[in-house]
């Protein structure tokens, strides 16, 4: 108990980084999702391919190949770089790593939502005279997101749990990458694991109960 | 038939076809629907009654032909294709009322993100259509909670609120329970006396007797006899249509 409470400052600083990821991410990915489910239920056939192409690229890789790809590749290789700082660079770098790559994920949350949508619900939007764009934002997405909030939340906690793989993209400050230098320096310690999990189920908990609690308020009845 | 004068046609279809896979479900198609005329559609069920209607504001399209609505063929995509679908109201067999909005957003939806119209003027206009409904005391409650007769009523609200220069109706009583097919027959009755220019697929001979200016009795994807709903129903032509309604009328 005595190691979690000498390093909990610490342990407590690179928790912020993890939750500071994750708020970025969260934004990032909704987005990004957002448009990659437009793109995969567009007229378009172009757009309709490019956006299956990312999902099914993106889902399938390992996230720890994503964010090194994005490290390694697209900031040390190819020169992205968002801050002169390194440490300030790479959470921006993992950031972006992790919102591309749970967007995908969002992705698919939302289209098994478009699913449950009756076609009747978008006929009926065309025809008063609704233009596609308008027809998705208007009357098809809004009812997508309220059939999928619980699994959406479920991609969140899971988005939120892999901020703790950080150190992949190379930022090295998160609460796991904090850990692992404590238990180098003083060996393991289990109040110290423990303090972290907890930490993270009282961030991840409340999503559950709130995206849970949520969806049944939200249900659209038909 | 005609209102202001004009005696051009307000819908042309020229020799459409529409194929389902191997199915021919529309098989050179002409029919003209006149401004201010009620036409009805029946036939036997698969006949492509829906179909025909459906792509009047192409909800459908077709593999060949032309269709020509207000002197312009129908657009394909885009705008020009919103533009046209906006002056072209329809009713569906199962309402597809917007399930996440409460009446009155469903009526008031269209005026105010096609026609760019006023929220407060198209709420007062939503009020007087579901005035004229009968729901305009349910205007604050959700489509699930209105019965399949309110909902196909609003529906129709929805489909006037945008002023269309013609309704199409796709069996609009088929969904609904027994006792709940006559409100909405009313309304549509109603309608028809407005003058307003209806394409209607149904079954409800009641309402083709009352209402219809013209009968088009479609099977196996053809147009098989037109006629006034008078002379279809006393001196059927066709062996086809008089086969049709003997098993209709004598339950």
């Amino acid at each position: 108990m005595d190691e979690l409470i000498k390093y909990a400052p610490d342990l407590g600083l690179g928790f912020l980084e993890n939750v500071k990821l994750s708020i970025v991410a969260a934004v990032a990915s909704l987005i990004l999702g957002t448009i990659l489910l437009a793109m995969r239920v567009s007229p378009t056939p172009v757009l309709r391919a490019a956006g299956t192409f990312y999902v099914n690229v993106v889902r399938n890789t390992p996230l720890t190949l994503v964010l090194a790809f994005s490290a390694l590749g697209l900031s040390d290789q190819l020169g992205l770089v968002f801050s002169e700082t390194p440490l300030t660079n790479s959470f921006w770098i993992v950031a972006m790593g992790l919102s591309v790559y749970t967007a995908a994920f969002v992705c698919e949350a939302l289209r098994a939502g478009v699913n449950t949508v009756p076609m009747g619900q978008a006929e009926a939007a065309r025809a008063i005279g609704l233009t596609f764009m308008q027809s998705l934002t208007m009357i098809i997405l809004p009812q997508a997101f309220r059939a999928v909030v619980a699994p959406l939340g479920s991609v969140m906690i899971a988005m939120i749990k892999n901020t703790t793989v950080a150190t992949a993209g190379g930022f090295l400050a998160d609460a796991a990458a904090v850990m692992k230098i404590t238990f180098d320096q003083t060996g393991a310690s289990i109040p110290i694991f423990l303090g972290i999990v907890v930490a993270f189920m009282v961030l991840t908990m409340p999503i559950g109960f709130f995206t849970g609690w949520l969806s049944r308020r939200l249900a659209v009845v038909r | 038939m005609t209102e202001n004068g004009d005696v051009t046609p307000l819908v042309q279809l020229e020799n459409v076809n529409k194929h389902f896979g191997a199915l021919h479900v529309l098989k050179n198609i002409n029919l003209t629907v006149s401004r201010g005329e009620v036409l009805v559609v029946i036939g036997p069920s698969g006949g492509g009654k829906s179909t025909l209607c459906r792509t009047m504001n192409r909800l459908e399209t077709i593999n060949d032909g032309k269709i020509i609505f207000d002197g312009q063929v129908l657009p394909a995509e885009g705008k020009g294709l919103a533009r046209l679908r906006s002056e072209v109201g329809m009713v569906f067999q199962s309402f597809n009322l917007f399930a996440h909005k409460t009446i009155r957003e469903n009526v008031t939806l269209g005026p105010v993100k096609v026609r760019g119209i006023a929220k407060a003027t198209a709420d007062k206009r939503a009020m007087e259509l579901l005035e004229r409904v009968g729901i305009a005391a349910q205007a604050d409650k959700y489509p699930a909670q209105l019965s399949g007769g309110q909902q196909q009523r609003v529906a129709i609200a929805r489909a006037l609120a945008m002023d269309p220069k013609m309704i199409l109706f796709d069996e609009p009583t088929s969904a609904l329970d027994p006792e709940m097919v006559q409100e909405v027959l009313d309304v549509m009755i109603g309608l028809a006396r407005d003058g307003m220019t209806m394409v209607v697929v149904t079954h409800e001979m009641g309402f083709a007797r009352r209402a219809a200016n013209r009968v088009v009795f479609m099977a196996d994807g053809q147009i098989v006899e037109e006629n006034t709903p008078d002379e279809f129903f006393t001196n059927a032509q066709t062996d086809r249509a008089r086969d049709f309604l003997s098993k209709i009328l004598t339950h």
